[in-house]
């Protein structure tokens, strides 16, 4: 398999402001060129687009706006992890050939269609997240014996790591105390504890190793992909204080890379709510279950962005079709050691997880400088 | 399969596949294991409540079917884990499923 890697990428705030799929697309992809006017936008072979919006031709409209003829052109919509999904369709195009650039452009705007899933009906009246998050986090407390108090620590971390961070749509730093302050949604979820819909975008840019050549001299190239679906439905979850999906995403990507999860020197994960956090971390194996609450706290007190250095979902927003490129893109730059005061302690190898409905689909990938 | 006629009516029964008897869920006209027609087994199930939580004063329950079917079902009165309960009101509001158990 030829490698890929990523030449360039384009990032802009997430807000919550009421602007075009289109316009909102645009921006990201716009940066992208603006920042890297060497790309020749002739060599772009296909241009994917990945959004939970109902708009229609999304790929040929980014692509006249951009001035790029692309081959290929389509769009990719898998809910919460369509970022990371288009990412691998690229990274299969560029590997099996059939093309040799990708853009690949996430956008969604606050109110996404994507953030209830109206096909699960056995969630009953339940559809909205909150409830599967709310089951997960009685579950997991229960089990592990983990209190709200200690759960809050995840908010509180990624809301500090996210006022690092200048595109974040959270600018401001909370306490454990105000997290349990915080409006109380369910008796297991606090507001503070959720990540919150917004509006943004994220673009990157695969190329195949020839191409890279030509544009990086840093490049950083993706060598672990894992993906697990194990369902569509909430309910049908096996276990409700852990990922099966994720662990066997990530024991696929960590394979494909050949590394272990010990070497893996920051990750972005998908922290939709506070408990999803120890758990990915569990699932993943960067602790025995029932250990993650241990290694966040101590993540937390000595300062330490390991995990979730651009704040995570909870303080950076979830523009759904955004995220797992806007995660993907964090992981970039702290590979090339350019993230600024959210930088961590020389990364070699990083680590993208980003799922989808309670974690009925996982997708896992490994970056490496 | 005329598992949502049955439902509007307030009639919670599951799917059987015709041939190799598994209860199909989510309800579909055709299983999932053998790929052959399903029927309503028209039964009262018993369920078992698996996991639980409260928003305001109305507790929503994760209730269990038969081992593996499991549906999100509202609940008066406060649930406890393993509880056996049964549906007493179900139905079709808006194009949402609404469960409630005892």
């Amino acid at each position: 398999m030829s490698k890929v890697g990523i030449a360039a990428y384009g990032k802009i705030p997430f807000t919550k402001d009421d602007h075009k799929i289109e316009s909102t697309l645009h921006k990201s992809a716009n940066d992208l060129f603006q920042k890297n006017p060497e790309i020749d936008k002739k060599e772009i072979d296909a241009v994917l687009i990945s959004t939970n919006n109902n708009s229609k031709y999304l790929s040929p409209i980014l692509s006249e706006m951009s001035g790029i003829q692309p081959k290929i052109a389509h769009s990719i919509e898998s809910l919460c992890n369509s970022g990371t999904n288009s990412i691998v369709s690229a990274f299969s195009y560029i590997s099996s050939g059939l093309a040799d650039m990708v853009l690949v452009s996430g956008a969604e705007r606050y109110d996404s269609p994507g953030q209830i899933l109206e096909w699960d009906n056995s969630r009953g009246e339940f559809k909205h997240p909150i409830f599967w998050a709310s089951i997960f986090s009685k579950s997991y407390k229960e089990k592990y014996n983990i209190s709200d108090e200690e759960l809050a620590i995840v908010s509180v971390k990624n809301h500090k790591q996210a006022s690092k961070n200048p595109n974040a749509l959270s600018k401001k730093t909370y306490t454990v105390e105000d997290v349990m302050n915080s409006k109380k949604l369910t008796d297991d979820l606090k507001l503070l504890d959720c990540s919150r819909p917004c509006t943004g975008s994220a673009s990157i840019l695969l190329a195949s190793e020839e191409i890279m050549k030509k544009y990086t001299d840093s490049p950083i190239w993706i060598t672990g992909i894992g993906q697990k679906t194990t369902s569509a439905g909430f309910t049908k979850n096996t276990s409700l204080s852990s990922m099966e999906s994720t662990k066997i995403a990530g024991q696929s990507a960590l394979n494909m890379s050949n590394h272990n999860i010990s070497e893996i020197d920051v990750a972005e994960v998908h922290d939709a709510f506070s408990v999803c956090e120890p758990m990915i971390l569990e699932s993943l194996g960067f602790t025995d279950p029932g250990n993650g609450m241990d290694m966040i706290k101590n993540l937390h007190q000595t300062n330490n962005f390991k995990i979730n250095p651009r704040g995570g979902l909870i303080g950076c927003g979830h523009p759904l079709g955004a995220t797992g490129i806007s995660q993907t893109i964090e992981i970039i730059e702290q590979l090339q050691n350019n993230a600024e005061s959210r930088q961590t302690d020389n990364p070699k190898t990083g680590l993208i997880h980003n799922m989808s409905a309670a974690a009925t689909s996982s997708t896992v990938l490994v970056l490496e400088k | 399969m005329s598992f949502e006629k049955e439902l509007e009516q307030g009639r919670f029964y599951i799917p059987e596949c015709l041939a190799c008897k598994k209860l199909v869920w989510p309800p579909s006209e055709f299983c999932d294991g053998c790929n052959e027609e399903t029927s309503l087994r028209k039964e009262v199930f018993e369920g078992k409540i698996i996991e639980f939580s409260r928003q305001n004063e109305e507790y929503f329950c994760m209730v269990e079917f038969g081992d593996s079917i499991r549906i999100m079902a509202k609940m008066i009165a406060l649930p406890k884990k393993d509880q056996i309960v049964k549906i007493s009101k179900c139905g079709i509001s808006e194009g949402n499923y609404f469960f409630q158990v005892i």
